[in-house]
């Protein structure tokens, strides 16, 4: 039984991205970056799947899409754990973690009311300021927002 | 050409300020040049400011220019919903440059990204007002001989007024001394004193406004205490008139002291000091002038 269940979780993927080591709490918005409520291709999302490193994971197996590279990096905003696997005829082709950029156009909702990007229909320019605790600033109106306050629209 | 913009004070070097404080000194000596002759110049002030507007105004001016614009955005098409970039696009095909002041935060620089000519934000709603924080320099500069090495103490509002937090930052080019004294609501945020840390500028802060503190100082920067910053009225009550300066409380301190204030007042500068030869405000408010002068010409790239 348990057998059959991780062939489940790691065998679906003939060709396609995985991310896997997302924190349970952060699938959502991830799915939400990656835009995926829009895609039309077969995607595989699990959740609250047992992890050793985070404790509980979530995972998303998206078939026959390969994403920009400034694109999956956009996750280390929610998931800086996060894990990339490619997938080319069901073998794991490369594998590596996101890293955060130093700059993050759109994705990011200011969280100041009264900040510009709130006010015009223009995307938000986010900088880095701090990669280890993840801290952004918004280009704009200056405003320092820390990665539990980080909203993505 | 890229335009050259000044939306926040820290986009521009110990260079530049040492520079502009030299031009603003040339237009003091000369305040009437006809530099601008030909040349027009847009005051987009979509939120009332009189006071920064008419300095601008004054400064476009006495420089020879002429000036379209508005004094207070209900009267424009913003109210109609149109966007703001399509008001800075429109108006950018008139004009050489664009003064604006809005209340939105990061209004100037979302204008100075899309513009064809250079924009001076003349305030964006709670964040940023660089011509203050250059006329503020200029009246240290003027009064002290120099910027470096003074000791600058701060009273009041420290939480939210944009003018100290501006001051500090370009005031840490100069090897300043900061002396913060503020009610416990209204302190120092901590951004600020870890960014005095990462310079190495030493700072003290007190809850006391004593004589004490203002003996040592060299520039007595005084903010207005809001009520409306307050959570707790009572509180305010309580601190309301601590932080008030009086002209008896002037008596021991430095000679070459001098009390700014960005103005306006209300009761934290008590009418007795206006005499005092020490009470710089008033001058420091007509150094806008200079050092809005000095400003405009160097975002337009007019050698003076």
């Amino acid at each position: 039984m348990n057998v059959e269940k991780k062939e489940l979780k790691v065998a679906a993927l003939e060709n396609g991205t995985v991310i896997d080591h997302i924190p349970s709490n952060q699938l959502f918005k991830v799915v939400s970056i990656l835009g995926l409520e829009n895609c039309p291709n077969s995607i595989t999302i699990g959740n609250n799947l047992a992890s050793k490193k985070i404790g509980k994971k979530g995972i998303i197996k998206v078939a026959d899409r390969f994403f920009k590279e400034e694109d999956l990096n956009k996750i280390a905003l929610v998931a800086p754990e996060a894990q990339i696997n490619i997938i080319h005829d069901y073998q794991v082709t490369e594998k590596r973690k996101v890293s955060l950029p130093d700059v993050v156009h759109g994705i990011i909702r200011c969280s100041n009311p009264k900040c510009i990007t709130n006010n015009e229909p223009m995307e938000t320019i986010f900088h880095v300021v701090d990669k280890v605790n993840i801290q952004v600033k918004c280009h704009y109106c200056e405003r320092s927002v820390s990665k539990d306050e980080i909203e993505i629209c | 050409m890229k335009p050259e913009s000044l939306v926040s004070i820290t986009d521009f070097s110990k260079e530049e300020i040492l520079d502009l404080l030299q031009t603003a000194s040339r237009f003091e000596a000369n305040p009437n040049q006809k530099i601008l002759e030909g040349k027009v110049v847009a005051t987009l002030f979509f939120e009332p400011s009189t006071r920064t507007r008419l300095s601008f105004e004054t400064a476009v001016n006495r420089l020879g220019g002429r000036i379209i614009g508005f004094s207070d955005a209900s009267t424009t098409s913003s109210s109609k919903g149109e966007t703001l970039k399509d008001t800075i696009m429109m108006v950018s095909n008139y004009v050489d440059l664009i003064i604006m002041r809005h209340h939105l935060e990061g209004a100037a620089r979302y204008a100075s990204e899309i513009a064809s000519v250079p924009v001076i934000n003349a305030g964006d709603g709670a964040n940023q007002h660089p011509s203050q924080t250059m006329l503020d320099l200029y009246s240290i500069y003027k009064t002290q001989g120099t910027l470096s090495n003074l000791n600058i103490t701060m009273v009041g509002d420290l939480k939210y007024g944009r003018t100290v937090h501006s001051l500090l930052m370009a005031m840490s080019h100069f090897n300043p001394t900061f002396h913060f004294v503020a009610p416990d609501e209204l302190k120092m945020p901590i951004e600020y004193k870890i960014f005095c840390e990462q310079h190495h500028i030493p700072y003290f802060e007190h809850s006391e406004f004593s004589e004490d503190v203002i003996n040592q100082a060299d520039i007595l920067y005084m903010t207005r205490v809001q009520r409306e910053r307050f959570t707790d009225l009572m509180e305010y009550e309580k601190v309301k008139n601590v932080y008030t300066l009086h002209n008896s409380m002037l008596e021991h301190s430095k000679d070459n002291l001098r009390v700014l204030h960005p103005l306006p007042r209300v009761n934290e500068i008590s009418y007795d000091v206006d005499s005092n030869p020490k009470a710089y405000y008033f001058q420091q408010a007509q150094n806008g002038l200079y050092a809005r002068q000095a400003i405009i010409c160097k975002v337009l790239g007019i050698e003076v």
